[in-house]
């Protein structure tokens, strides 16, 4: 299984972070900054595994993120490797074209989305298009929800006029 | 696409970000952070909106990497907000900032559960979302009942249940004990037919985490996972959006093959062959291409194929198609795939029969062993480790020596670890061990714990032949500068000890190597210190005569060290000064130490456990468990039936190890090697250890036995010797509860002389044999008969031939019938002369036991020789043509069974080797002849002769001769064998079966085998 999730930034910001194993606060400070020092500082051409404790860190970089998996020692890791490509398309799909901004002013919405991938740490939908249609069909519940909301506030904000 | 309507966060996130350096950072988030937690104190204010707000700056300071400590009560309150914007974010922070162990989440079990339970569908699958990510141990006890209601309703739509089946798997795979899954099989079968493919890879997730803890219930899931794989790799209604770079959903191709290899096999011919046929056509039909992600993805799937074939133990046609694919995968350039084709051969070395084929890509691993890339490095490490045998073991532990000198900090102690253990478990001779271990040291010191020095100590006191060579080697050592302490310590510990061996040596004088070491105690630590003085101690006692200077010199070195302020120390330095005063007393006290009792290597007994921590339930990895290390527990003899055997190395320690395993069973097992099942494997390397201590054996055997390809010819000695400690040592060991009827090893011992009888017997079963003999070639039947009233089930007959036979066995069936004897017949083909015996691995299973044993065929030597009277015209002008090694042996057996003439002719005869009367004139000696008859030279006649010592019944000089020299050895070390008999050695345990006149002359003077050798 994976049992964290982290974006980090080249510059080792930290972008997201998501723990289907429980790891205290101070135990996820350590890990993100041991693993920042151990995935940003490895060369270009190298693979894209690292063995760290009794696991294994499958990593991809995309542009100047960093998207690492945290998974057991004898999962398999090109599976992984794929995930993390699956959820770049999607999140690509979504902002079109996707570049580290989008992913720091709409930290919420990287949320919603790997919540539509990963569940307990497991791959729940491998459709692209399952996924947008069902992150399309929350955002306009939101929408809807504020409309409402507005409108309502609008009737107050003149009924006290 | 701005954060819309939160402008509050967006700001603060811009300021976060314009932020200079982390000083300034601080300040703005804990200015943040006080603003958020005056809000949350008049929470009355607080309009839903502005909660949210806040929740969502906590969340993004808690990734920045702060410490939020407050606020969790108002994420989790969220969760019961009415609506859906609320909840949400509500549902989400909560699972980002807490873990399942916080006591906040209780309060929020019942909303959690009213949503799940409710008829809103986004909110069913918020609640879903949360709990499969964080649900702990109560959310388990209060929801999994409504979860597992949700998954199989016919009313809920797909995207509610695929997240609630990963909600169950969470739920089940932290608490199995609270979650009840009796009946699950059923309706695990029935959302196996799902057609939704995001449901069925969520369900697959499920199934595994199920049948990793409990396959048995699941059988019915089987065939349906070899459907559903079947239908991806044939792209067979795979809608568009499930295909991955035109490959259908290869997630759910490696979900569903790792759940297949939790099942122990594929027992329906049906099933099993669909399944080949898939995995066939994944192992053939990937192919390199130039998109990274579609060959990432068509690689997931290949390496997971390679994984099942492995566990399901295919077709030797299909294994080795795997480890062709492997070997091409170590040498690409690419890294991923390198590495994985590195880790995946790993995992092939648990599967029997291809370590040799592995074996030929050894200097393309070494090369990744020096890849730019740690990770790679780290699996080229591992593999060469686990591939290490008696015949590369140097090789292998040269080239992790000298790479010692360039890896990086990371990797020294895990290399410098495996280095030693590889030395220690394979060396080819106490030398080399030594030698490399020193090395060692002076190359990573600072990585060798204390147990590699200490184990070498205990190696070199209790082997005598040793202690010169070490002592040397340390002596070279103690004059480098700058070594490293720990070789400080170990050089003065053995030139305390030994170094007195060397006096006559150039620059060995006690002088001299007082002086070297010496001078190394002003750059040691205080632990070392007493290691020096009880050196210098030995030194003095060792110094005869004694050496004035010297003694004055030490001496004022202990006064100086009296009032050191380290007690230890300082007790030594008393305690030294007062006895070397005391002359004769001295020697007694500061004699050499004894030898270390027997013990097994702390270092492997590390690695072993270990080992059996991290191992895992599936199949290849109990594999891997049963290979016990065959540590080598050299150290010294025990003392058998109160006899202490003063004998020369290596020869006799192997002997008396055999007889003492022979006599003392329990205890053999006892000593944690339970490796009855490793010993009796012709393959595996405990064997070939034996075999190598054994090495000053192998030169009076022929040259070219040694060269002749096969590697395991040159472990003959050892294999028998292994096979034969080990029937007697049956299966006891292990688990099972099921005692063989009289002696196994008796038995197989009868029929090595006789064609027909019963080869093993227990309460359950017979095991019976007949067996015909024509020239090299040989048809054995077995029969299997079930004592019982109830069917014998899981019935399996395995055969591990030995390489120089070519055994067929037919069908085994799965069950017997009871009281019924079912017959199958085994073919066997002789291709050359070898004393190695085939092993049946024969296990069934009655009532809950399962029974598995080890029996050792009786198709042996003997069976293939012919016996054949010669006429003296006849004998003596091919006894002359075949004149001395290799085609001719001579040697003088001691130890033997004393036997009357007629009996010993009448134990020829019975091995078919025709004693012919009158031959020789002395009536004290034996002469006998017959064929053997293999595939590789067809007959061949052999000759042997016997001359016993009428005054000593116990020692004799047998002499061989052949046209061949492996059959001269072999036909040799057999005949030993039936003349020194092992059971019946119990009187003379510890005696050397043999040694031979060539290499032994020292002994020729006082060797009552060499003044007979003499006479004649």
């Amino acid at each position: 299984m994976i049992h964290f999730v982290l974006l980090i930034s080249r510059q080792g910001k930290v972008r997201l972070t998501k723990w289907y194993s429980p790891y205290s606060q101070k135990e996820r400070s350590k890990v993100i900054r041991e693993l920042s020092g151990l995935v940003l500082t490895r060369g270009p051409k190298l693979c894209n595994f690292v063995e760290w404790r009794e696991f294994k860190v499958v990593y991809k970089r995309y542009a100047s993120l960093y998207f690492c998996m945290c998974i057991d020692q004898d999962d398999n890791e090109l599976e992984i490797l794929e995930i993390i490509h699956h959820f770049v398309e999607i999140l690509d799909r979504y902002f079109g074209s996707v570049c580290e901004l989008d992913l720091i002013f709409n930290f919420h919405k990287a949320y919603y989305i790997l919540d539509e991938i990963l569940i307990a740490g497991e791959l729940q939908e491998s459709s692209k298009k399952t996924v947008a249609r069902l992150i399309a069909a929350q955002d306009s519940l939101v929408e809807a929800a504020k409309e409402q909301a507005s409108s309502i506030s609008n009737i107050i904000a003149q009924a006290t006029k | 696409m701005a954060l819309s309507g939160m402008r509050g966060l967006s700001v603060f996130i811009s300021d976060v970000r314009n932020c200079q350096n982390k000083d300034q950072e601080r300040l703005r988030v804990d200015k943040e952070l006080g603003n958020i937690r005056t809000r949350f104190k008049n929470e009355k204010g607080l309009t839903p909106y502005e909660k949210k707000k806040y929740v969502w700056k906590m969340l993004y300071i808690h990734m920045l990497g702060y410490d939020v400590d407050f606020g969790h009560m108002e994420a989790v309150s969220l969760i019961s907000a009415p609506k859906y914007p609320e909840k949400q974010v509500g549902y989400i922070v909560t699972s980002c900032l807490l873990n399942e162990n916080h006591d906040f989440l209780r309060l929020a079990i019942n909303t959690v559960r009213n949503d799940i339970i409710g008829r809103n569908e986004t909110f069913q699958c918020l609640a879903l979302t949360m709990v499969g990510n964080i649900g702990g141990r109560e959310f388990a006890e209060s929801l999994a009942p409504d979860v597992q209601k949700l998954i199989i309703s016919s009313s809920c739509r797909p995207l509610v249940r695929k997240k609630a089946a990963l909600c169950l798997l969470r739920l089940y795979r932290k608490n199995p004990d609270v979650v009840n899954i009796d009946g699950w099989a059923d309706r695990m079968a029935q959302l196996l037919d799902e057609r939704d493919l995001g449901v069925l890879t969520s369900s697959m997730s499920l199934l595994v985490a199920l049948v990793s803890n409990n396959h048995e219930a699941y059988w019915s899931s089987l065939p349906k996972c070899v459907k559903i794989l079947e239908r991806l790799a044939r792209n067979q209604d795979i809608p568009q959006e499930y295909t991955y770079y035109g490959i259908p959903s290869p997630w759910l191709q490696v979900k569903t093959m790792r759940a297949l290899q939790y099942f122990p096999t594929v027992e329906d011919p049906n099933t099993r062959r669909s399944l080949f046929e898939v995995l066939q056509r994944i192992l053939m039909g990937t192919d390199v291409v130039k998109n990274v992600n579609k060959n990432n993805a068509s690689h997931a799937v290949l390496f997971e194929a390679l994984s099942l074939v492995m566990h399901l133990d295919a077709e030797k046609e299909m294994m080795s198609q795997c480890v062709a694919l492997l070997g091409k995968f170590i040498a690409v350039r690419e890294p991923n795939i390198r590495y994985l084709g590195l880790e995946n051969m790993t995992r092939m070395l648990m599967v029997a029969d291809v370590q040799d084929i592995i074996k030929r890509h050894q200097a393309q691993i070494i090369t990744s062993l020096k890849d730019s890339d740690i990770s790679i490095r780290r699996r080229a490490l591992d593999l060469l480790y686990g591939m290490c045998d008696v015949s590369n073991a140097k090789d292998i532990v040269e080239e992790l020596l000298q790479y010692l000198s360039s890896s990086d900090f990371a990797m020294r102690e895990e290399l410098s670890l495996k280095a030693a253990i590889l030395a220690e478990k394979f060396a080819p001779d106490l030398s080399w061990y030594v030698d490399v271990i020193l090395q060692l040291i002076d190359k990573a010191g600072d990585f060798i714990s204390d147990d590699i020095w200490f184990r070498v100590v205990q190696f070199v006191t209790n082997n005598e032949d040793l202690q010169p060579y070490a002592a040397a080697k340390a002596r070279e050592y103690i004059d480098k500068p700058a070594i490293h302490e720990t070789m400080v310590k170990v050089s003065a510990y053995l030139l305390g000890e030994h170094g007195h061996l060397l006096a006559r040596r150039p620059g060995c004088s006690p002088k001299e190597i007082f002086n070297a070491i010496h001078e190394k105690l002003p750059t040691v630590t205080m632990p070392t210190i007493p290691i020096l003085l009880s050196t210098y101690a030995k030194i003095l006692m060792h110094t005869q005569p004694p050496d004035l200077e010297l003694q004055n010199q030490i001496w004022s070195i202990f006064h100086k060290f009296e009032s050191c302020i380290d007690v230890e120390i300082q007790q030594r330095a008393v305690e030294y000064f007062a006895l070397s005063s005391k002359g004769a007393a001295l020697a007694d006290v500061l004699a050499e130490m004894p030898k270390f009792p027997e013990r097994q290597s702390s270092l492997i007994k590390k690695a072993e456990d270990i080992e059996t921590d991290t191992a895992e339930q599936s199949a290849i990895k109990l594999r891997s468990q049963q290979q016990v290390s065959n540590a080598l527990v050299v150290t010294d003899q025990r003392p058998v039936n109160g006899m202490t055997p003063d004998v020369p190395l290596t020869l006799v320690k192997v002997a008396s190890t055999n007889s003492k395993e022979d006599l003392y069973p329990e205890d053999h097992i006892s000593n944690g090697e339970n490796g009855t099942v490793t010993e009796v494997d012709p393959q595996l390397p405990s064997a070939d250890l034996l075999s190598d201590l054994l090495g000053p054996l192998a030169i009076e055997g022929p040259p070219d036995a040694v060269q002749s390809g096969q590697s395991s010819l040159s472990g003959l000695e050892g294999i028998s010797d292994a096979v034969d400690s080990a029937a007697i040592v049956p299966i006891e060991g292990q688990i099972n509860a099921v005692q063989p009827i009289g002696s196994i090893h008796e038995r197989f011992h009868t029929l090595c002389f006789k064609d027909s009888g019963v080869l093993y017997e227990d309460p359950h079963i017979q095991i019976g044999v007949k067996a015909e003999w024509r020239a090299h070639q040989g048809r054995l039947v077995l029969f299997l008969g079930n004592k019982n009233t109830s069917p014998l089930v899981s019935v399996q007959a395995l055969i591990l031939p030995p390489s120089h036979l070519k055994m067929e066995l037919s069908l085994v069936p799965e069950t017997i019938p009871p009281r019924a004897q079912v017959q199958c017949p085994l073919e066997v083909v002789n291709l050359r002369p070898s004393r190695d015996v085939a092993v049946l691995d024969f296990s069934y299973s009655f009532g809950t036991s399962l029974v598995n044993i080890k029996l050792r065929l009786p198709a042996v030597l003997n069976k293939f020789l012919q016996p054949l009277s010669l006429s003296m015209e006849e004998f003596f002008p091919q006894w002359k043509s075949l004149s001395g090694p290799p085609l001719k042996l001579q040697e003088v057996v001691r130890g033997v069974r004393p036997l009357p003439l007629l009996e010993m002719a009448n134990l020829f005869n019975n091995c078919r080797l025709m004693v012919c009367p009158g031959l020789d004139q002395n009536p004290n000696n034996l002469v006998a002849s017959t064929t053997f008859y293999s595939e590789s030279m067809h007959a061949m006649l052999c000759l042997v002769r016997i001359e016993t010592d009428p005054a000593d019944r116990t020692q004799l000089r047998m002499t061989v001769a052949t046209g061949d020299p492996t059959l001269t050895f072999e036909l040799k070390e057999f005949i030993k064998e039936q003349l020194v008999d092992i059971p019946v050695m119990s009187s003379v345990p510890a005696m050397a079966p043999a040694s031979s006149l060539p290499i032994n002359p020292v002994s020729l003077s006082n060797d009552p085998g060499a003044i007979l050798a003499g006479l004649l």
